[in-house]
């Protein structure tokens, strides 16, 4: 007798430093289902795909796939296994055949001597091809296909090996609506075949269009599973989002004066279009919504990191020429970045080092550096943010997330800017520090700065927010007043539908 | 029907852009040629077209050559070997002292001693990088120095001369000789043959691909199964493998093992490899690119010496060719990449 469940995994548990990711979770997908897994950024779904394909160990937890139980899973074999991935970041490799993409580390061969069988290889893309109904040359190079050809390529790799298990993780975030029904008529034939599906995405519609089943998480916790024709939008959103706002925000009013920064039809080709904002002196403007929605590249694109194609950006009501970060700086502008390690913090230095990054000609004199300047700012701005360190010689990477995010932090006040722009402020860091983080972004709106900040986590937004923007595919779907916002307009409004009341 | 003649015609110009995207190095090898040809006529003859000068740029190319086309598997992982030119000069030594030493056994075991040595020191500058996980350029830099001093030690300093005529003859003799005017030297030979090996072993086997793919995008290729770090220690020993031919050609042509042989070997062999098209960041690069290039350099040298230019404008010289290489190279890629 057929096992009514192809997977499941029960009771799985994975910590991280500081965070648990994953409490107590269940997920059980029946073969030859979709089976749809829904949460918020951060709710703990791509977690818990690491952890079902081997790329994470669960601390605690059974998986129990076609039968057979496995205390943790091994990248490698999870390919034998029958359980393939279809990536949510494209992963081909540019320079090779789409051939060779798909048949990477499985090429047929043609004798003992690992003589690559070219003949067969393209024949079995073309046939695979063929019976999906995909329109690629096999023997075109990954680089010369658009992005959703490159996508519709990942997902036959990930069909290809025949597996009883496809996890797809945001599969239609970059193709057009021509590729998604393909891709549905797709799942229909896979399933008809038995296979089972874990469709992870945010886009409601299509969850109840193809999905059977579906399985909410919710800050790392399992919320429940649902028979998707049992349950509607509204139900799904209320799972999905379900938590009271029990965090403390300190946020105190401030004076909002005049306009200070405002963005008017910005538009940068595939990343966002039409764009218009205004920041006002002493507010703190919210930016939400999905990851890869825009909302780090509109705000990067302001501060000149990759200036907007068309538009037009005023500062105090003049138009502002802002083509590299430099400009921007001059203009009195700070840019928090999203990721500090990447694009932010100089590891191997030292605090000192680090602060006056953003600032070095303020301390150049004909004597060298100002020694004594830089020690009292320094000294200054760690007193200011209580940055735990031993010294200023403390090299950063020594430091933990919150203390790093202060020393950045410190290095744009330094600048003295106007307008600071915060990008996902508190990621990563512990709790104590992400409430001194939001006390001081409460006290540089009452200094009278304009703050600009991104945030994925929807308590920051409504906590912290005077306004909040809520991008959506790259372009603008509403803006929220504080007292308007809730969880559940932003939440509707990021996944592309409009507010129902 | 002016629809069809129009199609016809884009699709025209779109092959002559692949056709120069794909043959540019070789037109700019032919290019050269024919301008040196031209500019060297004396007396109604051109010297640099004489059958003889021909040969000897072949000849005078295929040390570094053969070594080009093992660090070209090596850049086309993304990674870089440094140690080529010394390895060349202790191997080169070891094989010669084993030659010297043995004398009356067959030519054939300084060879394999030669050989053994190339790929077990490319095999080390691999581990170090795939289990240590150090750079490239670091691990290949430890060798290049340590390799250095291991061809001192060994031979106190001083030439290994004294070789067998067997020996000789793979560095020094010729086949298909046809009187004075038609002859190829064995270093062509052992050097075209190589050629055509580590091109069908890239472009047409398994251990091809995952050359490509390491240097295109390592973690898909762990992802899609393949043991990237036994590829990476393979693919070092092969260069390594490839480096010991080129000593063993070396020894033979300068009838001695000298410590001090295969100096700057390591920086001919990558320009060579980049002036035909190998792109540093790991993905791109073929055999073929790679000869041209070795040739590229050597048409260089030899024609800028037959019109009496002094040598260190030929130093400065091929410094601007590698430069324009990649210039070019990145230019054409951003254009790609625009499109």
């Amino acid at each position: 007798m057929a096992e009514e469940y192809i997977l499941e995994m029960e009771h799985i548990r994975k910590m991280f430093p500081g965070v648990l990711a994953l409490d107590d979770v269940h997920l059980k997908v029946r073969p030859g289902t979709v089976h749809a897994l829904m949460g918020e950024n951060g709710a703990g779904k791509s977690t818990l795909m690491k952890v079902l394909l081997g790329i994470h160990a669960p601390d605690d937890g059974a998986i129990r796939f076609d039968g057979v139980e496995h205390l943790q899973m091994d990248i490698h074999s999870s390919l034998t296994h029958g359980i393939s991935m279809i990536h949510q970041e494209l992963s081909p490799i540019l320079h090779m055949t789409v051939g060779e993409n798909i048949f990477l580390g499985r090429e047929p061969l043609l004798n003992r001597m690992g003589w690559v069988d070219h003949k067969k290889l393209y024949q079995q893309t073309q046939e695979l091809f063929d019976e999906l109904e995909i329109d690629i040359d096999p023997t075109s190079k990954m680089v010369e296909l658009s992005i959703a050809n490159m996508q519709m390529v990942e997902i036959a790799t990930a069909i290809s090996y025949d597996s009883k298990l496809i996890i797809m993780d945001e599969p239609t975030s970059a193709i057009t609506e021509k590729e998604v029904a393909h891709l549905f008529r797709m799942i229909n034939v896979l399933r008809d075949k038995g296979v089972a599906i874990i469709y992870i995405t945010h886009k409601m519609d299509e969850v109840f269009e193809i999905s059977d089943e579906v399985t909410v998480l919710r800050d790392g916790q399992f919320v429940g599973t649902e028979k998707a024709s049992d349950i509607d939008k509204n139900k799904l959103i209320s799972m999905m989002v379900g938590r009271e706002l029990t965090n403390f925000f300190p946020k105190e009013d401030a004076d909002i004066t005049d306009v200070k920064l405002e963005a008017r039809n910005i538009s940068l080709g595939g990343k966002f279009k039409n764009v218009s904002f205004e920041v006002r002196k002493g507010e703190i403007l919210g930016f939400a919504g999905l990851m890869g929605s825009g909302r780090t590249e509109v705000i990067e694109s302001v501060f000149g990191v990759y200036p907007p194609e068309s538009g037009e950006i005023f500062i105090d009501g003049e138009k502002a020429e802002i083509t590299q970060p430099m400009d921007a700086i001059a203009k009195g502008m700070g840019l928090l970045t999203e990721d500090r390690k990447m694009t932010g913090l100089y590891l191997p230095l030292s605090v000192r080092d680090n602060m006056i990054a953003s600032n070095i000609d303020k301390y150049v004199s004909a004597r060298g550096l100002n020694a004594k300047l830089i020690e009292e700012d320094c000294e200054g701005q760690v007193d200011a943010l209580a940055v735990k360190t031993p010294s200023l010689d403390q090299i950063v990477n020594n430091l933990s997330g919150g203390n790093q995010q202060k020393v950045l932090i410190g290095r744009w006040l330094l600048t003295e800017p106007d307008i600071l722009i915060l990008d996902e402020p508190t990621r990563g860091i512990d709790v104590g520090a992400k409430s001194e983080i939001h006390k001081l972004m409460t006290k540089l709106a009452q200094a009278g700065k304009a703050i600009i900040m991104v945030s994925s986590e929807m308590p920051e937004v409504l906590g912290m927010s005077d306004r909040v923007i809520v991008m959506h595919e790259g372009e603008k779907a509403g803006e929220l007043s504080r007292e308007e916002a809730t969880q559940e307009k932003v939440l509707q409004l990021a996944s592309g539908e409009a507010i129902t009341h | 029907m002016s629809t069809i003649a129009s199609e016809g015609a884009t699709k025209r110009t779109f092959n002559v852009r692949a056709f120069v995207n794909r043959w540019g190095i070789l037109l700019v090898l032919i290019g050269m040629s024919a301008l040196l040809a031209i500019l060297t006529i004396d007396g109604g003859q051109s010297i640099f077209l004489k059958f003889r000068n021909i040969v000897n740029i072949l000849r005078q190319s295929s040390v570094i050559g053969i070594i080009a086309l093992g660090v070209t598997y090596v850049i086309i992982t993304g990674g870089i070997d440094l140690s080529s030119g010394s390895l060349v000069a202790m191997i080169g030594c070891l094989s010669a002292i084993v030659a010297r030493e043995i004398y009356g056994l067959p030519v054939i075991l300084p060879i394999i001693v030669a050989l053994a040595l190339g790929f077990l020191a490319g095999a080390v500058n691999g581990a170090l990088h795939a289990k240590f996980k150090i750079p490239p350029f670091i691990a290949t830099l430890g060798m290049m120095v340590s390799a250095r001093g291991v061809g001192f030690l060994i031979t106190k300093g001083r030439p290994i001369d004294n070789l067998t005529q067997t020996y000789q003859y793979l560095g020094q003799g010729s086949i298909l000789e046809f009187g004075q005017n038609f002859f190829v030297p064995i270093p062509v030979i052992i050097f075209l043959l190589m050629a055509l090996i580590a091109h069908f072993l890239l472009s047409q086997t398994r251990f091809g691909k995952y050359t490509y793919a390491l240097g295109g995008n390592e973690q898909a290729a762990y992802i899609c199964g393949v043991n990237v770090d036994r590829h990476k220690i393979l693919v070092y020993a092969w260069a390594g493998f490839l480096t010991s031919i080129a000593a063993v050609v070396l020894t033979a042509r300068v009838s001695a093992g000298q410590p001090s042989a295969g100096l700057m070997y390591e920086l001919d062999a990558i320009a060579s490899a980049v002036i035909g098209g190998t792109s540093l960041q790991g993905g791109i690069g073929t055999i073929g690119g790679t000869v041209v290039g070795t040739l590229i350099i050597a048409v260089m040298n030899n024609g800028l010496q037959l019109l009496g230019v002094s040598s260190y404008w030929q130093q400065i010289l091929k410094g601007v060719i590698i430069v324009t290489a990649v210039v070019l190279d990145t230019m054409r890629n951003r254009k790609k990449m625009g499109k």
